[in-house]
């Protein structure tokens, strides 16, 4: 089967959450059979490397396959969160489209939903 | 057959749309069990400064907004035998509920009959001293500032308290939002104390409705990707819940958005850390073994929520004076765009930091990737972006002193002239802030304080 190689926008959605300067973001494939390439694509180093410049600490990563769907909570990303960040997303609430938008995954093509403007540009 | 309640949301957050909860109500008329209608509009900030319009007004500091969220429903509520529980209580859920015993005379209403629940509030209670020695869990330690308010989560018994009265609304100061639905499924179902699963299934149905429209589409569509029917008229979500602890998540007749697997699991872990130890005063809840099942068109059945035993501990929110927030931003457009307004932030800065030594500012480009970037434009600065286009200057301090903030705001303004050329579109704010922290205490003297009243006219 083909691979294809997209932002992870591609192939999962998620929301961003804040609790003081930590941040919560929800991935969760549109396919269930991109689940496991998400699990062993999407690591907590890999997030980590993403929010390091916004100061992010730490990043730990929660699984729930019921659903499925995966929670990184990364310590330390949100420049202080409400009560002190100057950026103009106090509470991080785009970030959910940094780790969307900046994380490539490389998948089998039918792990993209079909019709998705990510295959047309290929 | 059995027994099921209905629970509908009006409000997710302090902000949000005031029309929302009627088409919700007419839902609720259709169904046959007991009906409620929520209202979560109290974030900590509001708290803290609703907490300091009372200082000035004790007959006032519970929601600004409590008009605009039940003038459109208080008479179909009455009508549709439906109760209203909602956090609109705020700072002062005695003036709030003597502010709703006038809306009805207004509306002419009789005969309404209102609770409130009180005991959240640290400072009535407690000195600044003992509050300020608690531990902090999250935020900005609040030693040695002047503490604004101290609000410590309660959670659903006292919410089921004020329903055993026999009243048509319950209106809450700081309980937990989930409170606001599991206080409704406690009165009715009389689940007991040690009901772990079923208190964390009533938690989870809270949960999900608690921002509102964010588990019906709103906050969730991504065109092309995630779309949604009809945001303009957003339907907010209804939910049934059995004794059992089963749940069905729907939304409101003749509206847009829509529920699906995907919308309810976006929003099952909105805010959530350890999705295996969710903790509130009633029930540590563990959603590892959620499955959701679609169960007709806009209806998702939720299922395998487990509860453990809550933590010994409650949370409470202390806020304290946080200084002012001054904000500047003038847009650059068209050929060389990005180039002025790189130059405009650099002079800004070099000006800027003339005065105001002892704290950051962040002088950055909208438009250029800000949002995404840190307080040093550090991703910018490696970037290759397009010099033409239409980007924003935008520059930022906190202090605790307003004339540096206005300062900063100032400096933007006079690029007008002494700046770049071609920016326009100026705008500024200069605003006082809260400082918020978490901290925890212990539950016996919280519980004994909490209680639930009745509120005549």
């Amino acid at each position: 089967m083909s691979s294809i190689t997209v932002p992870l926008h591609a192939v999962a959605h998620g929301r961003a959450g804040d609790k003081g300067n930590r941040s919560n973001i929800s991935v969760v494939p549109y396919l269930p059979d991109a689940f496991p390439h998400l699990k062993a694509q999407v690591t907590e180093a890999r997030v980590l490397e993403l929010f390091r410049h916004k100061g992010a600490s730490a990043v730990t990563r929660y699984e729930l396959p019921n659903l499925p769907a995966m929670n990184f909570v990364i310590d330390d990303a949100l420049e202080g969160g409400v009560n002190s960040a100057l950026c103009q997303d106090l509470h991080g609430k785009t970030l959910s489209f940094l780790l969307l938008g900046e994380m490539t995954v490389t998948v089998p093509v039918a792990c993209v939903p079909a019709g998705s403007r990510y295959l047309q540009d290929k | 057959m059995t027994k099921k309640v209905y629970i509908g949301s009006g409000a997710g957050f302090a902000g949000d749309r005031f029309d929302a909860g009627a088409p919700v109500v007419e839902t609720l008329g259709r169904m046959d069990g007991p009906r409620y209608l929520i209202f979560e509009v109290m974030g900590e900030r509001t708290l803290a400064i609703a907490q300091r319009i009372k200082m000035r007004n004790p007959d006032k500091g519970y929601s600004p907004y409590l008009d605009h969220y039940l003038t459109g429903v208080l008479a179909l509520c009455r009508e549709h035998n439906v109760r209203i529980v909602a956090n609109l209580g705020n700072a002062n859920p005695i003036g709030g509920a003597k502010r709703v015993h006038e809306l009805a005379k207004e509306l002419g209403i009789e005969g309404l009959r209102v609770a409130i629940v009180e005991g959240d509030d640290l400072l009535t209670f407690m000195s600044a001293d003992e509050v300020g020695s608690l531990p902090t869990v999250e935020g900005l330690s609040i030693d040695g500032k002047e503490i604004v308010a101290a609000n410590v989560y309660l959670g659903a018994r006292p919410v089921a308290a004020a329903l055993a009265l026999g009243v048509d609304i319950v209106l809450v100061g700081r309980t937990t939002d989930a409170a606001l639905v599991l206080g409704p499924l406690i009165h009715e179902f009389g689940w007991a104390e040690d009901d772990w699963d079923r208190l964390a299934a009533g938690t989870v149905a809270g949960h999900l409705l608690e921002c509102g429209g964010q588990v019906t589409g709103g906050y969730f569509c991504d065109p092309g990707f995630k779309d949604v029917p009809g945001m303009a008229d957003l339907g907010f979500p209804v939910a049934e819940i059995d004794e059992m602890g089963g749940i069905v998540i729907g939304k409101a007749a003749n509206t847009g958005g829509m529920v699906t697997r995907a919308t309810v699991t976006e929003q099952i872990l909105y805010e959530v850390h350890d999705p295996a130890n969710y903790l509130t005063p009633d029930v540590t809840l563990d959603i590892t073994g959620v499955t959701l099942e679609d169960a007709g068109k806009d209806r998702v059945r939720v299922k395998g929520a487990r509860g453990k035993p809550p933590p010994e501990t409650l949370k409470a929110t202390v806020s304290a004076d946080g200084g002012f927030l001054g904000e500047a931003e003038l847009t650059y457009a068209g050929p060389n765009a990005l180039a002025r307004a790189k130059l405009a932030a650099d002079i800004v800065t070099t000006r800027v930091k003339r005065r105001i030594t002892d704290t950051g500012i962040r002088v950055e480009v909208i438009g250029a990737g800000a949002v995404f970037d840190n307080d040093r434009s550090e991703r910018l600065a490696g970037d290759n972006r397009p010099l033409d286009g239409e980007y924003r200057l935008r520059a930022a301090v906190r202090t605790q002193d307003k004339a540096e903030a206005q300062y900063l705001t100032d400096e933007v303004l006079s690029l007008f002239c002494s700046g770049p050329a071609g920016g326009g579109g100026f705008r500024c704010s200069v605003l006082g802030q809260v400082n918020t922290s978490s901290v925890l205490l212990p539950r016996g003297p919280v519980e004994a304080r909490s209680r639930a009243i009745e509120v005549t006219p």
